[in-house]
């Protein structure tokens, strides 16, 4: 019965996972990579706001600017996944329940990004 | 999954009211929180009309006031009266603090409402059931940790080594930080919360301890020690001035510098 175990044994759980410096590094590393790609995708959408069709697929076609497009998609889907994650991880305490979640947390955002991505790709290397 | 409510034994009802006695002078009403597990009842709210004139300036001065002359069931943990010994840490109007050391004219508003350390399981009134807490804080082994053969006299240690635990020795592990934690609420099973963080530390840049490394992998895990998101709630109510969070802050830091 659990209720015989120790204090001790109680506090020390499962023991220490060795493991999180990296994703506390990647975190802010996303973060600080962020800072100007979305200075330069709000700056963008107000440029491809004054551009017709044609204009923006061109814009697009830039290899610069398909890849910043790329780069803001890609860190950004993965910097929500994190912090989705660490919400997950703070209030949901099931074990099934918190597994499904972070699960379906990693699939939605690979799908969407990837989604978003292949988009870019379509118009950048199409020429639309 | 998420629990909105409290469950139906929780629930706190109103409770009695203990008027102060004829003839008193200037009085303050006190709104405190009683539990009785014996009692199989509810946990309910108290009011006293303390007459301010009979007691001391403190909050633990007016809860004895109301212990001695208006309900001797009233329950709570108290000792050195002087903000030394951590008993009579408790939520006072909103605000974990030792009640000893807090004046009752510091509170806001009219009532003062005095109750346990929040989400903590209650051993009876202001009384909380700390041995997770303290079993936390034997977890990371608040002890000097060495292999080097013992040295005749004692361990040696600059001054300016010794200067770099002011300010993390002064913790009397009172848990008025790690109860006023949102992570330690909702996952104290597994965070070891900002007490026994701030004291891992104290060990960890002790310069005579040369568990140094073995102590970090201790804490490198995803809740024991990253569920502090910097929330700074132990560092606003530390009745002693101490910054837990700070001490957090610089054990991700030396995690990170291992590494890169």
């Amino acid at each position: 019965m659990s209720g015989f175990r120790t204090p001790l044994a109680r506090a020390r759980g499962l023991g220490s996972a060795k493991h999180g410096v990296g994703h506390w590094i990647s975190e802010r590393v996303g973060a600080v990579a962020l800072v100007p790609l979305v200075i330069w995708g709000a700056y963008s959408v107000i440029r491809l706001a004054q551009l017709d069709y044609y204009g923006a697929a061109a814009w697009i076609a830039s290899p610069v600017n398909a890849t910043l497009m790329i780069l803001t998609i890609a860190i950004g889907f993965t910097h929500m996944q994190a912090g989705l994650r660490v919400v997950i991880e703070d209030y949901i305490h099931k074990t099934l329940t918190k597994a499904a979640l972070l699960v379906l947390n990693v699939f939605v955002a690979g799908l969407a990004g990837a989604l978003a991505i292949m988009s870019i790709l379509k118009v950048a290397l199409g020429g639309a | 999954m998420a629990e909105f409510r409290l469950p139906k034994n929780s629930r706190i009802t109103n409770g009695k009211h203990h008027p102060a006695p004829a003839g008193s002078g200037k009085t303050r009403t006190f709104k405190i929180y009683r539990y009785d597990p014996d009692s199989g009842e509810n946990p309910r709210w108290d009011t006293y009309d303390v007459d301010l004139s009979q007691c001391g300036p403190m909050v633990l001065d007016v809860l004895i006031h109301i212990k001695n002359t208006m309900d001797p069931t009233l329950t709570f943990r108290r000792s050195c009266r002087e903000g030394i010994c951590g008993s009579c840490a408790m939520n006072i109007a909103g605000r974990n603090t030792l009640a000893c050391i807090k004046g009752h004219d510091e509170c806001p508003g009219d009532k003062v409402q005095i109750s346990p350390l929040p989400q903590m399981a209650v051993v009876k009134d202001l009384v909380p059931d700390l041995t997770l807490f303290y079993a936390q804080y034997a977890s990371v082994e608040p002890w000097l940790h060495t292999e080097t053969p013992e040295p005749q006299k004692e361990w040696r240690q600059a001054p300016e080594d010794r200067e770099k635990l002011d300010g993390l020795y002064e913790c009397i592990l009172c848990a008025c930080c790690s109860t006023s934690c949102p992570s330690y609420w909702w996952n104290q099973d597994k965070y070891l919360g900002p007490a026994a963080l701030l004291h891992a530390y104290r060990w960890i840049i002790d310069s005579r301890d040369e568990a140094t490394g073995e102590r970090l992998d201790e804490l490198e895990d995803p809740f024991k020690l990253y569920r502090c998101h910097t929330i700074m709630n132990c560092a606003q109510v530390c009745p002693k001035g101490l910054n837990p969070a700070k001490a957090i802050a610089e054990v991700k830091k030396m995690l990170a510098e291992r590494v890169v």
